[in-house]
């Protein structure tokens, strides 16, 4: 039998948009008189999805629309979507921070949050006195917290200012001394909000080395909100997508990610059409996809990454063309050329499918688009055609303890390392 | 763990609404640490990196005082009888300065902490309470100096003596609190949606000063403004400042009845205060 731990069932959160204060008193009114004759509110009826780019019917949206989900024991969920998808709200929620509109949420354990660290820090008490406050906002008695307090020390690298105000201390500092806090919290339920976008490398290495502890090493039930796809592959075990206020995405974390990056299911492909006929050759296909996919699944960036050309000539002397690209970041900056002139294949009549193959991890993670040049003579470009395709490559799942956000640049190429020759 | 508990058992369930009154005293009691260090965050910081600290608690009730005793009985004249006119008026305010601290604290909880309650949850009732009790250690400190001058005028051959009630004087002042209290918790309320009562509240507790009998013995008001009287034998504030005179200096009237008007008063406002709170804490963040 499963064992559920947390349950949602039918959530819904409306909000009213414009300024709170014009009209509240007289909807307020409404609906106390609606309440009186014991029919429903007025107001529950209206409302559109949360889409923030179009103009919306109604002064209510829905931020958060029939929402169900089970969690079980132990399991780490990622909540991942776009900005406005409902995340936050849904995780504030969970967290007691504001009610529901309508449904219910059921628990079997304790939820502590994390929607920001250093929750209540007050600048003018020292480290210590802060992290007694502060665990007793998490939920902490003082006695637990006694009993964790050189481990907490420890673990923030605080040491030293431990008993300074921590008006004193560097944002670094705090964010660290605030996390140490949360990271030993024990409740049965954790629910953390994008706190990992902050400290330097080392912090984030040890950050989540002590969230994938908190989950794996003692089972706790993690529910996890973030934008960084490498921290949510590598830590989580299933995965929701959100929409405008909706779950549109439930399944293991791998495909959720790719779903979600790969524009929602969408018909996103990496392949384009392009059928550019003259006299000399017609360019008919151009695509992009890891080994052994296909087409239609995201870029990965830890797997070898295949580009495909369909070209047919319609000229015998196909041996005088070459191929070459250009690869444009998403900044429009260009960072390499290519060609297969470097290679010893030749172009043929008739069709031609060239395939050039990029190393694993090669790409980062990103935008990229390419330009395509056809060459007479290795010396007069003929043909050129500008941003022929554009693509994405996606992070990959990482190894647990290692850095999780970007590294600088667009690509990242393997060199042949001596040691001592 | 608690795996073998069948489908049905829960041990929470969060939903759009509170119950009508589900103050969860059980809750309240697993956060009590927070309570503590938070009367403990408001009482040590507020003097921190001041050079007088603490000593700022005195100087505001004995400067009032002595304006009070300068405008209220030298240039108006009102006769505080045996009393010397410096202790009647900082007994009043000193007992006075604790209501309007708890009720200007507690009418502001969540306003000014939005951003607490928008990040975490705890029982939200814990921030007026830790209000209401740190502002008791510093009537506590404020009390003291009181009870300074009264030693000082007795050697100075004032005619002052105790009341035997004055053991209920604890009391009253708990009464004061929770009245306090109730009320802030229901202007907090309120101003979550309607930021007009915070307005409200700045001059409506100068107004009300006048109207508590704390520069004045309410007997004097009665005899001077027949018309206007009854308007302070209405508020329950005038007859806790009255009685707490009554017992801390032996002047004035004790009148049972008023008391007991008082006391529901304040039962009632309490409630209503708790209830408001209640209801508005779930979702308050949504509209504060």
């Amino acid at each position: 039998m499963k064992d559920i731990i947390l349950k949602a069932e039918n959530i819904s959160k409306q909000y009213r948009l414009g300024q709170v204060g014009t009209g509240t008193l007289s909807h307020d009114l409404n609906r106390w008189w609606h309440q009186i004759r014991g029919k429903e509110n007025p107001y529950l009826k209206i409302g559109d999805t949360n889409d923030r780019s179009t103009k919306g019917q109604s002064d209510y949206v829905w931020a958060l629309q029939d929402i169900n989900f089970e969690v079980e024991r132990g399991e780490v969920l990622g909540i991942i979507g776009k900005n406005g998808a409902g995340k936050s709200t849904l995780l504030k929620i969970l967290s007691k921070v504001t009610a529901p509109t309508t449904g219910s949420i059921k628990s079997r354990g304790r939820i502590a949050s994390l929607l920001e660290v250093g929750t209540g820090f007050h600048s003018e008490m020292t480290g210590r006195e802060n992290i007694y406050l502060n665990g007793a906002i998490l939920g902490m008695t003082k006695k637990e917290i006694t009993s964790k307090l050189d481990e907490i020390i420890d673990f923030s690298g605080c040491q030293r200012y431990i008993d300074t105000p921590v008006k004193r201390y560097s944002s670094g500092m705090t964010v660290r001394l605030a996390f140490a806090v949360a990271a030993f919290l024990e409740p049965e339920i954790l629910v953390i909000d994008e706190v990992l976008a902050v400290g330097d490398a080392e912090f984030q290495k040890k950050a989540i080395g002590k969230m994938q502890d908190i989950s794996k090493g003692r089972g706790r039930t993690v529910l996890f909100v973030s934008h960084n796809m490498a921290a949510v592959k590598s830590l989580c075990t299933r995965g929701i997508v959100m929409e405008y206020g909706k779950v549109i995405f439930d399944d293991d974390i791998d495909r959720a990610v790719s779903y979600y990056l790969g524009g929602n299911g969408a018909e996103r492909s990496n392949s384009k059409k392009i059928n550019i006929d003259n006299e000399l050759f017609n360019l008919k296909e151009i695509g992009l996809q890891n080994v052994g996919k296909s087409f239609d699944e995201p870029l990965v960036e830890n797997e070898k990454i295949e580009l495909f050309t369909n070209l047919v000539f319609h000229t015998d002397d196909t041996h005088r063309y070459h191929i070459t690209y250009h690869l444009y970041n998403e900044q429009g900056e260009s960072l390499f050329s290519f060609s297969n002139s470097s290679s010893d294949i030749q172009l043929k009549k008739g069709q031609n499918i060239l395939k050039c193959i990029f190393p694993v991890n090669f790409f980062q993670s990103g935008n990229f688009s390419l330009t395509i040049f056809v060459i007479e003579d290795k010396r007069r470009s003929i043909f050129k055609e500008n941003d022929i395709i554009h693509f994405t490559v996606i992070d990959g799942g990482r190894d647990l303890g290692v850095y999780m956000g970007r590294e600088p640049g667009f690509i990242r190429p393997e060199f042949e390392w001596y040691l001592n020759e | 763990m608690n795996t073998q508990k069948n489908a049905t058992s829960w041990l929470f369930e969060i939903t759009p609404k509170n119950k009508f009154f589900s103050l969860n005293l059980k809750e309240v009691w697993q956060y009590r640490d927070l309570l503590f260090l938070f009367v403990k965050r408001d009482v040590i910081t507020v003097y921190k990196q001041t050079v007088l600290g603490p000593l700022w608690y005195l100087i505001q009730p004995l400067f009032t005082s002595v304006t009070f005793t300068i405008i209220f009985n030298n240039v108006a004249g009102i006769n505080t009888g045996t009393i010397p006119p410096f202790l009647f008026n900082l007994g009043g305010i000193t007992v006075w300065n604790y209501f309007t601290a708890c009720l200007t604290g507690t009418s502001d909880t969540f306003k000014s902490n939005a951003g607490i309650f928008g990040k975490v949850y705890f029982p939200r009732i814990i921030t007026p309470l830790s209000i209401v009790i740190s502002n008791l250690i510093k009537f506590g400190i404020q009390f003291f100096i009181f009870v300074a001058f009264f030693i000082f005028y007795y050697f100075q051959g004032a005619n002052l003596s105790l009341n035997g009630l004055i053991i209920f004087f604890p009391l009253l002042i708990v009464i004061m609190g929770i009245l306090g209290l109730g009320l802030g918790m229901l202007i907090s309320s309120l101003v979550t949606k309607y930021r007009d009562f915070s307005h409200l509240i700045g001059f409506g507790i100068q107004l009300l000063m006048y109207l508590s009998a704390v520069m004045y013995p309410m007997e004097l008001i009665k005899e001077k403004l027949p018309k206007f009287g009854w308007i302070v034998e209405y508020n329950p504030l005038a007859y806790i400042i009255e009685t707490s005179r009554y017992l801390l200096l032996n002047v004035g009237n004790i009148s049972i009845g008023g008391l007991i008007y008082t006391f529901i008063i304040t039962v009632v406002v309490f409630f209503t205060g708790l209830l408001v709170f209640n209801r508005t804490e779930k979702s308050f963040i949504d509209t504060v």
